[in-house]
């Protein structure tokens, strides 16, 4: 059972994060304007492999012993997000680079997108290897 | 569903922005203006803007962050001052004192928030889009 949807929960971890980031640049966008405003952007590979329990998360449970139960995964530690710094500075503070956000706001729902169809695509495969062939 | 959250942050930008350009329009309306209801020259008005967290801080979910205007300023420099002793408004050196509205200023200020403006309105259609593809999420 594990094996069926270890993929799918991969991709859905994903897609987790791709949403996220895609607030966090909304917000960034938003607040182009905004004196003082600090723009965020997350590392996405690190926020991923935390997510899927690839590399642990600072202060979360780790196993220790054969007995110990398996940490879940889904665990993201918070202070991971980074500020993003201005080629340019501004006079007001505000570091918000107006055309990097858009470049990543572009990249970022592509590649949610792109998630999405391996989602879609999984579970096509599974629903197509379930089917009996006397179905046709 | 942390992307609906998207569009409280880009609502809030868009309606920041539009007040912006209300009172780019307002100081552009009254770039000739002698006096005002108070019988003093218009002043012109800037808007602040200020970062808002929208919904709750919850674990490991930063809030996100979005706009407000927070105050609505007057410029006090003094207004231009105008020798036309035959203008009603004139005061007893023969000086009409104008608005201090700085029109270019205000064109910079004009299309920079329609500017910022499209970008929210663009950030927006992209989610929703991207929505919408989740909800067909395993039906094709």
């Amino acid at each position: 059972m594990q094996r069926l949807t270890s993929t799918l929960d991969f991709h859905a971890q994903a897609l987790t994060l791709r949403a996220e980031r895609q607030r966090l640049i909304a917000s960034n966008i938003a607040n182009a304007d905004t004196p003082g405003y600090q723009a965020r952007d997350m590392d996405f590979t690190k926020a991923l492999q935390q997510a899927t329990g690839m590399q642990a998360v600072a202060g979360s449970l780790t196993t220790t012993n054969s007995g110990h139960m398996e940490v879940s995964a889904g665990a993201r530690s918070d202070g991971e997000l980074l500020y993003a710094t201005n080629p340019q500075d501004s006079l007001d503070r505000n570091t918000v680079d107006l055309d990097r956000e858009r470049a990543a706001f572009a990249e970022n729902s592509v590649k949610y997108e792109a998630t999405l169809r391996f989602i879609n695509n999984h579970v096509r495969t599974l629903s197509e290897a379930m089917r009996s062939p006397s179905q046709g | 569903m942390s992307m609906f959250k998207i569009f409280d942050v880009s609502g809030s930008a868009i309606s920041a922005q539009s007040q912006r350009l209300n009172t780019v329009a307002s100081n552009l309306a009254n770039a000739d203006t002698v006096a005002g209801p108070d019988g003093q020259a218009y002043k012109a008005r800037q808007v602040v803007f200020q970062t808002t967290l929208m919904g709750e801080v919850a674990q490991g979910t930063p809030a996100a962050a979005g706009v407000r205007v927070s105050n609505v300023v007057e410029d006090n420099t003094p207004g231009r001052r105008v020798h036309d002793p035959k203008h009603p408004a004139a005061d007893n050196q023969g000086y009409v004192t104008y608005s201090n509205v700085n029109p270019v200023e205000e064109m910079v200020n004009m299309i920079s928030a329609s500017r910022s403006y499209q970008n929210n309105v663009e950030v927006m259609n992209t989610a929703k889009s991207l929505l919408l593809k989740t909800l067909q999420l395993g039906q094709s």
